[in-house]
């Protein structure tokens, strides 16, 4: 079996991931090249239907009350036993909030090479060649498993999502490892708050990021907003520092939104945060630094100061 | 309770990067070392436990840059009651798996109940060393995670998923956790204490030996060869100021004053 492209399944809440459909349809392809197959796993408790719906070449799952929700442990024990007993070519985990929790303990569990962050996977001649981006975005490093077999974490969004839809046979598995010993238990699932307002609504954000030097400064954000009639929405320092609600964050663990203008200000352009926000239809940033990563997906920017920016242009909206 | 952090110094992002000669790494001469942003969070998370808790925190690192003593001394101004770091012939930018078993192979005399480490570094391309260090000592790890609260012989842990979605889990310790941010902004430890804790403050060395690769050889590096890139606006923030403004109005979002 050593040929076959082993696939997790990201699922939260009843809901394949889109990572998972993103994976599977590049595994697919790479799967050709080596003449094995894609090969979907799929952890969960009451899962079948959704098991239906992945489009690998097949699909197995694990059903298990263990599994109900994600548990790191348990995910890890059954993917460590389930490599070692079918010696994948290629295992292929999201670069997700779960699968950040399971590629890198695994590597060293089952001694296979990791490659992590990858936006970019070929066949290159039977070896695998995967790109990763790292500093930030800013550099992408293009490397090769020093063996045959590897691990590689996907970013989310990488890899178009409709070739990994449809769907292929599924078989029910046993549980590879024993799950009645576990040492991490899971107890409620967190939902968040509700906030004042919903910024993935808006037709215009403002967003900032810590370009804005300070929290005396959110209210030129806030000025412009008010003038514009739209929200103010950040990246995540600025609401870690608590400058802003949680609920006003865009990126991978905050929000995704598609305004019609999406206005970066002091954003560098983190992958975690492109994530959030590279849908918007026209996205207009303004960074001091020329070389930031978010130009690469603005449609417009500027390199000028932006605590001098927001008020001048307060200023024009208000007229 | 005792508490082990477990920090790392990594090449400003705000600067400009160059890749070497070779094409296959960075350009390190050119680099200035600041501690991973995530790492202030996972020292504020250990300092916090144990003024909760009680116990002690020990910082450790593995020194690639040379310059780990000035973080270490930071951390012990912030709270941290010892520092250790690990000292050997690394080249800038060691791959994770090498570092992960340096400090596991370090820290598993110290009997830690809880190891805390950032949630990840931009520097590396093979994978977090928090689940790495995990699987050496063969204890649980969640990552992700923005609150930890230990308890007799256990914690509970929120982690984060997208869209502000987070899960509690309670772990029987020892473990390890990734911190993405502290509950609490971090602390600033005015330059004065620092300046004081660097005269006097030791900081234990041990000596590392080579560790196991990363298992894999960068064929390339490069800087990303964009699909677009923005058409740049020149001028004053007053001229930027109208070019947005006259966008808006084209999109019919705002009246044109
Ligand atoms: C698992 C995980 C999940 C994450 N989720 C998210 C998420 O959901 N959302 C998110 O945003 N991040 C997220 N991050 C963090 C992400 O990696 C970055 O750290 C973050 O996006 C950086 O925010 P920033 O661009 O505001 O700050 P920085 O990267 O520090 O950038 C600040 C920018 O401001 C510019 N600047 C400075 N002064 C000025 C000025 N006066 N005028 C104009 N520009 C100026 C600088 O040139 C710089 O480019 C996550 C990270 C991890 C590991
Ligand atoms: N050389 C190192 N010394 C100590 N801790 C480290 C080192 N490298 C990584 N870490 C820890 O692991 C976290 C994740 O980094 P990384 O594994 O590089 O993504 C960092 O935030 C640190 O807490």
């Amino acid at each position: 079996m050593a040929k076959d492209i082993l696939i997790l399944a990201e699922h939260l809440n009843g809901k394949l991931a889109d990572i998972t459909f993103e994976m599977v349809g590049k595994a697919k392809e790479l799967a050709a090249g080596f003449g094995g197959k894609a090969v979907a796993v799929l952890l969960g408790n009451g899962v079948k239907s959704l098991a239906e719906s992945i489009g690998a070449d097949s699909v197995l799952y694990v059903d298990d009350a263990a599994l109900a929700q994600f548990n790191p442990e348990a995910y890890g024990r059954l993917l460590a036993a389930l490599i070692q007993e079918r010696n994948p070519r290629v295992v292929m985990i999201g670069n997700t909030s779960i699968g950040m929790d399971l590629a890198a303990g695994l590597s060293v569990m089952t001694d296979l090479p990791l490659i992590a962050y990858v936006n970019g996977l070929a066949a290159d001649g039977g070896t695998l060649a995967a790109t990763s981006q790292i500093y930030g975005g800013k550099i992408q490093a293009e490397a090769l498993p020093d063996g045959e077999a590897c691990i590689v974490a996907c970013l989310a969004g990488a890899f178009p999502a409709d070739t990994g839809k449809g769907s292929a046979p599924v078989e029910q598995i046993a549980s590879p490892a024993p799950l009645d010993d576990l040492k991490v238990n899971f107890v409620k699932l967190i939902e968040p708050e509700g906030g004042d307002v919903d910024i993935t609504q808006q037709p215009i954000l403002v967003s900032i990021g810590r370009g804005i030097g300070g929290q005396e400064n959110i209210e030129l954000a806030q000025e412009l907003a008010d003038a514009l009639g739209c929200a103010v929405s950040s990246s995540r320092p600025i609401t870690d520092a608590g400058w802003l609600p949680k609920t006003r964050q865009v990126g991978k663990s905050g929000l995704t939104v598609t305004p019609k203008v999406y206005l970066a200000f002091g954003i560098s352009g983190a992958p975690e945060h492109l994530e959030g926000m590279r849908g918007a239809e026209t996205i207009v940033a303004v960074n001091t630094d020329s070389k930031a990563p978010i130009f690469d997906v603005a449609h417009y920017g500027a390199t000028c100061d932006m605590l001098d920016l927001l008020p001048a242009l307060t200023e024009k909206i208000k007229g | 309770m005792n508490i082990v952090v477990s920090i790392k110094q990594i090449p400003n992002l705000t600067d400009e990067l160059e890749i070497n000669a070779e094409g296959t790494g960075l350009d390190h001469d050119a680099l200035q070392y600041v501690l991973n942003e995530f790492d202030e969070h996972a020292i504020e998370e250990a300092v916090l436990a144990k003024e909760a808790t009680g116990g002690t925190v020990t910082v450790i690192g593995v020194d690639t840059t040379g310059e780990l003593d000035g973080a270490l001394h930071t951390a012990l101004a912030k709270g941290a009651d010892s520092a250790v770091k690990i000292t050997g012939d690394f080249p800038r930018g060691t791959d994770s798996h090498t570092q992960a078993k340096l400090i596991a192979d370090a820290i598993r005399g110290m009997s830690p109940d809880i190891v805390l480490t950032g949630v990840q570094a931009a520097d590396d391309r093979d994978g977090q060393i928090g689940p790495m260090i995990a699987a050496h000592l063969g204890v649980p790890y969640v990552g992700v995670v923005t609150g930890v609260q230990v308890k007799e012989g256990k914690a509970v842990v929120h982690k984060e998923y997208a869209g502000g979605v987070m899960a509690e889990f309670e772990v029987a310790l020892p473990m390890v956790v990734g911190v993405q941010a502290a509950h609490q902004p971090p602390r600033y430890a005015p330059v004065s204490k620092i300046r004081q804790i660097a005269k006097t403050a030791k900081i234990d060395e041990v000596t590392g030996g080579a560790g196991p690769r990363a298992g894999s050889t960068v064929r390339r590096m490069f800087k990303p060869e964009s699909a677009g890139h923005a058409e740049m606006w020149e001028g004053s923030p007053e001229e930027v100021a109208d070019k947005i403004a006259t966008l808006l109005a084209e999109k019919g979002l705002v009246k044109r004053g």
